[in-house]
């Protein structure tokens, strides 16, 4: 009898995609962010039970259900936070933290601090619509000044927060911008990072048409980054603290070492942890 | 304009209660494509075809998850037709080596889309079916021009002659869609106009 093994197909990005229908609004950015994942994970030829994607709250932090991998949809703002233990505790799998601009920068800003400073092997998706959207469109940390809705007559004339430098000031490992009407260059962008070792740190410009349809010009906007990848931290800082926030592209690309805390022994039964628990 | 005067100009611009679909922004035809020979061409072609079908089914789920049953059913007609077109493709010209889609799907010059492919940020959650046949036309428009180049500038005979076969079908298919339009009833002008919009209420 042949003992000669049988090539597996390769996976497609349709494997990775759920039985359930995003109810994002028609014309949603979000929608392209999830084909760009779903095709990032193909590429790299990922399974869906060696990956874990972890979100927060809000329209995109839906994600997870939407893929047949593992997910997580956790507490406001915590998505790093459980990301972060689920990659420590199972450094074997895959782990890709997705959220929105007000999950991830205002209620979890200060866990992106650290997440980029602690530099655990994972990739932080973050699709920024400079909006609150799921909540009827509260200006978020990345709405523009002079943005005027009922809720902030005027604009809140509020500087923005910009997460590309606070990444790489905190210590992100791998720093890049892509847009959401881009879904191929997304993916490829994604699988970088994804293969970066270190935390990595992918904004997309993903548009609100509802709330913000001026977005809709961002396609116009969009464009490459005018400086190729550096691993110079100094060269990075000067080309983002410059930014006019549609560079696309993979911006810095560090060496440093992920952390990985050395993996204890699992010597303690189930009844054990919930005696530590017990009150 | 320049990039920083639009990202000014963005955010000074009012919450607006209801959003336009525009006229189909016109993507590129598509670079040009260095292809080997009339197989390889038609491995392309092919999956330029299927790439469309899957967003258009993709604009049907949305459309359908927002009540919209009529765009609904016709972003399903549309994937229909053009999956027809990626079997005929397939039975015609590769029936003899069935390409396999590579991992992570196609990938188009400069990580661009294909063609005919339709742009997902040009839909309104109140469009109607007119605005749908827009964008189809826009997308079989783009997909003859991207044939037509290549029929003018590749040097091998065979793929400039697949290329042209090609082109006319999707002429034909420019042509087709344009009757259609002609057969849609055109939106009101207050076709967006929501009594409930979802924008933050008072």
């Amino acid at each position: 009898m042949s003992t000669a093994s049988v090539a597996a197909a390769p996976i497609t990005a349709a494997a990775f995609k759920s039985a359930y229908k995003p109810i994002w609004c028609p014309g949603c950015g979000d929608y392209s962010v999830l084909s760009s994942i779903t095709k990032a994970f193909a590429m790299l030829d990922l399974r869906p039970e060696n990956v874990a994607v972890v979100s927060g709250i809000g329209c995109s932090s839906r994600i997870p259900a939407y893929t047949t991998c593992y997910g997580f949809h956790g507490v406001h703002g915590r998505a790093l936070a459980a990301g972060t233990g689920l990659k420590v505790a199972r450094p074997d799998l895959t782990v890709l933290v997705a959220g929105g601009d007000g999950d991830g920068y205002s209620i979890g800003g200060n866990h992106f601090l650290h997440a980029c400073r602690r530099n655990v092997d994972l990739t932080y998706i973050v699709m920024d619509n400079h909006v609150y959207g799921m909540t009827k469109g509260q200006p978020s940390p990345t709405t523009e000044p002079d943005w005027e809705s009922k809720l902030s007559p005027g604009g809140t004339g509020l500087r923005t927060f910009h997460p590309l430098v606070v990444a790489l000031a905190s210590g992100a490992n791998f720093i890049a911008r892509t847009f959401a009407g881009d879904p191929n260059g997304t993916a490829q962008i994604i699988a970088d990072a994804i293969r970066t070792p270190g935390f990595s740190f992918v904004e997309i410009l993903s548009p609100c048409v509802t709330l913000r349809p001026e977005q809709r010009g961002w396609k116009e906007q969009a464009h490459p980054a005018s400086v190729a990848t550096t691993s110079d931290p100094a060269k990075a800082a000067r080309y983002l603290m410059t930014d006019d926030g549609f560079n696309i592209g993979v911006l810095y690309k560090g060496n440093r070492k992920p952390y990985q805390p050395p993996m204890g022994k699992g010597t303690k039964r189930v009844a054990d942890l919930e005696a530590e628990f017990s009150i | 304009m320049s990039t920083k005067k639009a990202v000014k100009q963005t955010g000074r611009k009012k919450a607006a209660t209801s959003a336009k679909v525009r006229a189909p922004v016109r993507k590129k035809p598509g670079s040009p494509i260095s292809v080997t020979d009339e197989i390889d061409f038609m491995t392309r072609a092919w999956m330029m075809e299927l790439e469309a079908v899957e967003r258009y089914s993709t604009l049907a789920d949305a459309m359908e998850e927002h009540n919209n049953p009529e765009v609904t059913e016709l972003f399903r007609k549309l994937s229909r037709i053009e999956q027809l077109h990626a079997d005929q493709i397939l039975e015609e010209h590769l029936s003899k080596r069935p390409p396999v889609l590579p991992p992570g799907g196609i990938r188009w010059d400069a990580g661009e889309e294909g063609p005919e492919t339709a742009d997902p940020g040009e839909l309104h959650y109140r469009m109607q079916p007119y605005h749908a046949l827009q964008i189809a036309l826009a997308c079989e428009q783009r997909a003859c021009q991207f044939f037509t180049k290549i029929a003018r500038s590749a040097k091998n005979t065979a793929v400039r002659k697949a290329a042209r076969e090609m082109a006319a079908e999707e002429a034909e298919h420019v042509q087709l869609v344009e009757d259609w339009l002609k057969r849609t009833p055109k939106p009101d002008p207050d076709w967006d106009h929501d009594p409930d919009p979802p924008v933050q209420s008072d």
